[in-house]
């Protein structure tokens, strides 16, 4: 039996509280990822889920209920812990890859570990080399991310969510702006590494295709957990 | 081996190179300011120099005298109605003058001491008369108080027995040169045959004419003041602690006693005005800059605003972003102050050949003295990282979450 990454129970976020427009976007959650598991997160838009996916990645702080990373119960930790942990812990993808555009291609492999070391190092550039020579971009790591292809700079992207072998990737939308063609390839990837690694992935995604090949399907409505389906 | 720097200094750099005409224009204004600070305040303490230089040139930084003579009465002044006469004040001699000079020598401060017994005279030569000061020095001591060997055209600045050195309108006046004679008269009915032994112009047309200095002896012989002087003058180390000085020394020995700082109040007083308006023309300069700064950073805060997300969603704390602003405002503070002083050097270089003195010779040096530019630097990278206090705190406070979205 493997381990939970994440753990929440009844979890809920409740935005402009105390004003007229009080709206509560998730209605006490229970969710928890294992280790090596790789899940879909879907449901119509406005249904919390870029919500529940920043509360996972420790960005923002539920209103109430519980989430635990790797058994830790996160809302006793400063902010400062919280800041640490993400950095180490979570990989990130983001729909528009947010890649920097003043550092080049390895460069922003290397950022989550020189934030984490305080500088860079040999060791770091060549580890950050390997990822993008995992990813196939290894000819274009001194690239800025203007000069990449959309299919690349989320490449990159990826090889920086994995550069710290983190517990969790985060995936929102990864495929959201690229063709079919990209797009499967890309998944493709995030399934490797997620066997190779034993990471935990969840994937938002709006592409019911892409959501079949994931093992497990979740699927919210209305801030609501529908239903939570593990697939054939 | 590449150079490897930290991750704040790294994204700081990077940021500052991304915005390249932000920092530039940030630059600019940055360097801009320093060198008016820069080139104002090497210009200003110069001239100043000078003219304090100048005029200290032919005094002495601090004069006792003997005290001035009142009359004391004995009876109750609210009894009668008096008139009372000012006392004429004679010439005197300071009271065991040699025991005030011994004192004077050592106290903290004093660098030279030198006697003078002065007093009116006329010069005559043929149907001409003019009339003179005559000073009563010992030379080697005078030479410390006033740097007279400068000053010569003519011969040397010694007396001994009847050999005079005198200024060189009075010679023009009276028709003679070196080594030729002078009679001079005093009040009192003495008079002396002197011979000329050094010319000196000493900057001054009024005290070109006025001054004959002879030896001591000879002066106290013909003043009536055997053995007696009736002024000590000093030099001191730090010219502007010359009144301090000169308050010790009045209640160590009640004599009257004058430093330059009061003898010229009103250049004292200009020199300080124009003090004042330089530090008001910095501080303008100061504030103009960091504003400059603090909102170019403030902007570039917004734009980066993404990228500070996306630093804070991969793990850099706050603390690491506001690192990353606030070495980006020292960074422009410093880069902009050596820019700033090398402009303040090429100003320096090109006022110093334009603005010239009526006798050719440069109005001020071209140089640029080190503290200037250690304090520019100083300044600027303050200011600079005080100006980006405030977008910093604003960057490091921002949710990441809103950041990567917007």
């Amino acid at each position: 039996m493997s381990a939970a990454v994440i753990e929440l129970t009844g979890l809920t976020k409740t935005y402009n509280i105390g004003t007229p427009v009080e709206t509560e976007v998730l209605h006490g959650l229970d969710l928890s990822l294992m280790e090596g598991e790789f899940a879909a997160l879907i449901g119509p838009s406005g249904s919390g889920k870029s919500t529940l996916l920043n509360i996972i990645g420790l960005l923002e702080r539920p209103t109430g209920g519980q989430l635990s990373f790797a058994g830790r119960n996160t809302a006793t930790l400063p902010e400062a812990e919280i800041t640490q942990l993400r950095g180490r812990s979570i990989g990130f993808v983001f729909q528009f890859h947010h890649l920097l555009p003043a550092f080049s291609a390895l460069e922003n492999v290397m950022m989550p570990a020189i934030i984490a070391n305080g500088a860079p190092s040999d060791a770091l550039e060549a580890t950050a080399l390997q990822l993008l020579d995992a990813v196939g971009l290894k000819a274009h790591a001194h690239k800025k991310p203007g000069e990449l292809s959309g299919g690349q700079q989320q490449r990159v992207a990826i090889a920086r969510a994995l550069a710290l072998r983190p517990r969790l990737i985060l995936a929102d939308e990864p495929t959201g702006n690229l063709d079919t063609r990209t797009a499967d390839d890309i998944f493709a990837l995030l399934r490797e590494f997620n066997r190779d690694s034993h990471c935990a992935c969840l994937i938002v995604t709006h592409d019911p295709r892409l959501a079949a090949r994931c093992d497990r399907v979740i699927r919210l409505v209305d801030g609501n957990i529908a239903d939570d389906l593990p697939t054939a | 081996m590449k150079l490897r720097l930290p991750f704040a200094p790294l994204v700081a750099l990077r940021f500052l190179r991304e915005g390249r005409m932000q920092t530039l224009l940030i630059l600019a204004g940055t360097a801009g300011g320093v060198a008016v600070i820069v080139f104002l305040t090497q210009l200003i303490t110069q001239l100043q120099a000078q003219i304090v230089d100048r005029v200290l040139g032919s005094q002495a930084h601090v004069v006792i005298r003997p005290l001035e003579e009142t009359n004391l009465r004995a009876i109750d002044d609210a009894a009668f109605a008096t008139l009372i006469e000012p006392r004429a004040q004679r010439l005197r001699s300071i009271d065991q003058w040699e025991n005030v000079a011994r004192l004077a020598a050592d106290m903290p401060g004093i660098t030279a001491v030198s006697p003078m017994a002065t007093g009116p005279a006329f010069a005559l030569r043929g149907q001409a008369s003019k009339s003179v000061a005559l000073m009563g020095v010992d030379t080697t001591l005078y030479r410390r108080i006033v740097r007279m060997d400068e000053y010569m055209l003519a011969g040397r600045f010694a007396v001994e027995g009847p050999r005079a050195v005198i200024g060189t309108e009075l010679a023009k006046d009276l028709g003679i040169g070196l080594e030729d004679k002078l009679r001079v008269m005093l009040p009192n009915g003495r008079d002396e045959l002197l011979q000329v032994g050094g010319i000196f112009d000493i900057g001054n047309k009024d005290l070109n004419r006025r001054w004959v200095f002879v030896t001591l002896p000879l002066a106290q012989s013909l003043l009536d003041l055997p053995g007696g002087v009736s002024s000590l003058d000093l030099t001191v180390a730090d010219i502007f602690e010359a009144q301090a000085i000169a308050d010790r020394l009045k209640g160590a020995t009640g004599l009257t006693v004058d430093s330059w700082m009061q003898t010229n109040a009103q250049l004292l007083a200009a020199l300080r005005n124009q003090t004042v308006s330089n530090n008001l023309i910095r501080s303008f300069v100061v504030i103009i800059v960091a504003l400059g700064i603090a909102s170019v950073l403030v902007v570039s805060v917004v734009q980066k605003q993404k990228e500070i997300g996306i630093l804070r969603a991969m793990g850099a704390s706050r603390a690491m972003i506001l690192q990353v602003f606030l070495i980006q405002g020292s960074l422009v503070g410093a880069v902009g102050s050596v820019i700033g002083s090398l402009l303040a050097f090429g100003l320096l270089q090109t006022f110093s050949a334009i603005y010239r003195n009526a006798d050719g010779t440069p109005l001020f040096s071209a140089q640029l003295e080190p503290r200037f530019i250690v304090m520019a630097a100083l300044v600027a990278t303050s200011v600079g990282l005080a100006s980006a206090l405030i977008p910093a705190r604003r960057a490091a406070r921002m949710d990441p979450v809103q950041a990567i979205r917007s």
